[in-house]
């Protein structure tokens, strides 16, 4: 590494963390992908790439991206899940590659939900 | 940048490494590249997460799932679960002992969520060998705020309000220690910063843990306390058992030298210092520090009178500020959040008298008859019943505490009545204990006091030095009396010869070796003195521990003739046939108490 300097170590900080919010456990939004064997014959495979992709081409770190199994609903996989916290989580149904980059600037970034591939807000209640 | 939607964070401190922490981690690498995750997951080593009872640990972020006694082979079934389809596994997840449901989270976690970090502030959450992971938790950043923004004088005067006293024993107030070695004479300007490491107190871990999880806190907080006093020049007194501790140090001053952290003009505002790393050789004593720095100039490790402090003349005769490991750690926060966010956590009042309270936290390592051993943050003032109950876990095995120990060797047992006592300095020195470096042991009603006080003794008479009589000879009487009395051979007066010579340790012997080694004996005499008398007039030994004192026989109505007992029996004692009354020989058995484990029929009592 190249000497420091107090702004070069600001930088280099506000960059690394940036990079490692997942791992502090603090993001704006998570976007769980279900990824049961009916998602992933659907497609949710596909599906978590772009989305991963486009994260990365927008530089942002701080999106959890998680995947979790069957929603119950597999006619309408591949389907994902978005939490803003503070908000009711929203699900989207038949989403594609496009569907989730569109989900990822509209909502997870832009705070309004996408209402013509949303299924439902809310999620089952656990217990 | 490569954006990873989950994060590993596999323990890779001793414990768990020693669990096959490091095969976990290379079978989580290979399922990772298998179901081609790679590009997703990352997988970091970092420090002990002080719950080393339940190792191999591994934590999954962002999600906060806590995973405890991972095997390698448990591996493909959780990557699959897990990180494909984001279910966590039940049966590896955290149970609370007595308890059936599991705890999913690191954060509900009671060990966890009971501490307050400061010294280990990054723990569990940053590769210790990358610099990298400090500087993304504001590493560096207080190192930065003193040399730019802060005179010298101005850093003092902080640590001076915050009230910080060094957790290497001793309590000393660190800004007045720091303030003697700025205002030490010295001809040509010399003066130095050093870092204890030796870390001597058999079952403590608590500065290991720091190093080898963060090392650049201790380069942080010395680099701030050189600027502070003026210094050009650290060094690191390690002990020599502690090879990874050594490593990590080595990597982390390479770091902090390439980044112009150590070394000329730091951080470009013009300030030089840099540090360097020495090995001990394993000796107690050498962690007291005369004979720290004797041996640090390539003398024998003895201590010598402290008329002149070390702080006025030490380190090769010149101004020397020596700090433990956790005392350097805990200075980069303080700077960076200020005096009066440390204040905020502990006991008492420093604004007067920095004598006056123990402020911020302290770590501990929990060893000992406790469900979760372990190491601990806790904010000063908690009380030991919190610690051993709500953090540990209580008491293993169902059984009854009895007693528990602070401060290391030298420390004092506290009996159960005193649990509720606030855990500071001076609270701990009044009851005969003291808080030591942050060793606490947990002792059961199986453990015997007079044992425990002879065991103790013994490690400080083999650590005295011998330099001076009252340590060097007062061990050794200490330690043929208690012999005596667990060999059941005590006499009438014992109890108050062992009181005598403490009294005369206490006041001439030559460094804290010898004035606080009586601490094990006074203060089991002071709590538990009824088992002394016991063993003198009674020869009984409550805990059944010293052997001289007890006997196995065998219960002849509970006795099934199972012959479990006779298999256990190490030295062939007892004899019988099979579903017949099994006997012991007293003369042939060396009560090491296996039959008594073996049977299932309550058949073998011990009186
Ligand atoms: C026998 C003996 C052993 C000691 N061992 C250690 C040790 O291993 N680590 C440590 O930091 N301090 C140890 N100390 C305390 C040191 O003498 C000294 O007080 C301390 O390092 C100062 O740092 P602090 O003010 O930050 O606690 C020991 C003291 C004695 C008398």
């Amino acid at each position: 590494m190249a000497r420091l300097s107090v702004q070069s170590l600001n930088a280099l900080r506000d960059q690394l963390q940036a990079e490692r919010a997942g791992r502090e456990g603090k993001c704006r939004a998570t976007v769980i992908v279900h990824m049961g064997t009916c998602g992933i014959s659907a497609g949710a495979r596909q599906v978590m790439t772009a989305l991963l992709g486009a994260l990365e081409e927008r530089g942002i770190a701080d999106v959890a991206v998680s995947s979790s199994g069957c929603a119950g609903m597999c006619s309408r996989e591949p389907m994902a899940t978005v939490q803003r916290p503070g908000e009711a989580p929203v699900k989207y149904a038949d989403l594609d590659e496009k569907k989730i980059v569109r989900v990822l600037d509209e909502h997870v970034i832009g705070g309004s939900i996408v209402k013509e591939y949303a299924l439902a807000m809310g999620s089952e209640r656990a217990g | 940048m490569a954006v990873k939607r989950l994060h590993l964070m596999v323990c890779a401190g001793t414990g768990c490494v020693s669990n096959k922490s490091m095969e976990v981690k290379a079978a989580l690498e290979t399922e990772i590249e298998k179901h081609g995750l790679a590009a997703e997951v990352d997988v970091i080593p970092t420090g002990c997460n002080g719950f080393c009872g339940v190792g191999p640990i591994l934590l999954v972020q962002p999600d906060g799932i806590f995973y405890q006694q991972l095997r390698p082979r448990d591996i493909p079934h959780l990557v699959e679960e897990h990180l494909l389809k984001g279910r966590p596994v039940q049966r590896h997840l955290y149970t609370p002992p007595g308890e059936k449901g599991t705890i999913p989270l690191m954060s509900d976690i009671p060990f966890f969520h009971a501490q307050v970090l400061i010294a280990l502030r990054n723990r569990g959450m940053i590769d210790p060998e990358k610099i990298e992971d400090y500087i993304a938790r504001e590493g560096y950043q207080a190192a930065a705020k003193a040399l730019t923004t802060m005179s010298p004088q101005e850093v003092l005067d902080v640590v001076k309000a915050s009230g910080l006293r060094g957790r290497g024993g001793g309590g000393f107030p660190t800004g007045i220690k720091w303030e003697s070695t700025k205002r030490a004479p010295s001809e040509n300007g010399t003066r130095w910063v050093i870092c204890n490491a030796d870390e001597g107190d058999p079952g403590a871990f608590m500065d290991r843990s720091i190093i080898e999880g963060d090392p650049h806190s201790v380069l942080e907080g010395m680099i701030i306390g050189a600027y502070a006093i003026g210094a050009t020049r650290g060094f690191i007194y390690v002990r020599q058992e502690y090879p990874l501790a050594l490593k990590r140090f080595m990597i982390a001053l390479n770091q902090a030298r390439e980044s112009g952290l150590l070394g000329e003009d730091i951080l470009g505002t013009g300030f030089s210092f840099d540090i360097e790393v020495h090995r001990g050789a394993g000796a107690f004593v050498c962690g007291e520090s005369t004979a720290l720095m004797a041996s640090l100039e390539g003398n024998v490790g003895e201590p010598r009178a402290k008329y002149i402090h070390t702080v006025e003349r030490g380190l090769w005769n010149m101004p020397s500020c020596l700090n433990n490991v956790e005392t350097w750690a805990n200075v980069p926060p303080i700077i960076l959040h200020g005096a009066e966010w440390f204040t905020q956590l502990g006991t008492g009042d420093v604004s007067e008298n920095p004598w006056g309270g123990s402020k911020g936290t302290k770590v501990f390592s929990l060893a000992g008859k406790i469900n979760n051993t372990g190491l601990v943050e806790v904010p000063m003032g908690i009380t030991l019943r919190e610690i051993v109950f709500d953090i540990g876990g209580g008491i293993a095995n169902g059984k009854r505490l009895k007693s528990v120990q602070t401060g290391g060797p030298s420390g004092g047992c506290l009996p159960e009545e005193l649990l509720d006592l606030e855990v500071d300095f001076d609270t701990l020195t009044a009851a005969g204990s003291m808080m030591g470096s942050g060793g606490m042991l947990v002792m059961d009603e199986d453990d015997c006091m007079v044992d425990f006080a002879r065991f103790y003794i013994d490690f400080l008479m083999a650590e005295s030095c011998g330099k001076c009589t009252p340590c060097r000879e007062g061990l050794r009487n200490m330690n043929m009396i208690l012999q005596r009395i667990c060999d059941g051979k005590g006499q009438e007066g014992d109890i108050e010869l062992l009181e005598e010579i403490s009294a005369c340790m206490i006041d001439a012997a030559l460094c804290a070796l010898g004035t606080s080694a009586p601490n094990p004996v006074l203060s089991t005499i002071k709590y538990f003195r009824e088992e002394y008398e016991e063993h003198i007039r009674e020869g009984k030994c409550r805990a059944g521990v010293c052997k001289a004192l007890i006997t196995y026989k065998v219960d002849a109505d509970k006795c099934s003739g199972c012959t479990l007992c006779a298999r256990a029996c190490p030295v062939n004692a007892i004899t019988g046939e099979t579903k017949k009354l099994h006997v012991i020989d007293p003369n042939v058995c060396d009560r090491c108490g296996a039959c008594y484990d073996a049977c299932t029929f309550d058949a073998i009592i011990r009186v």
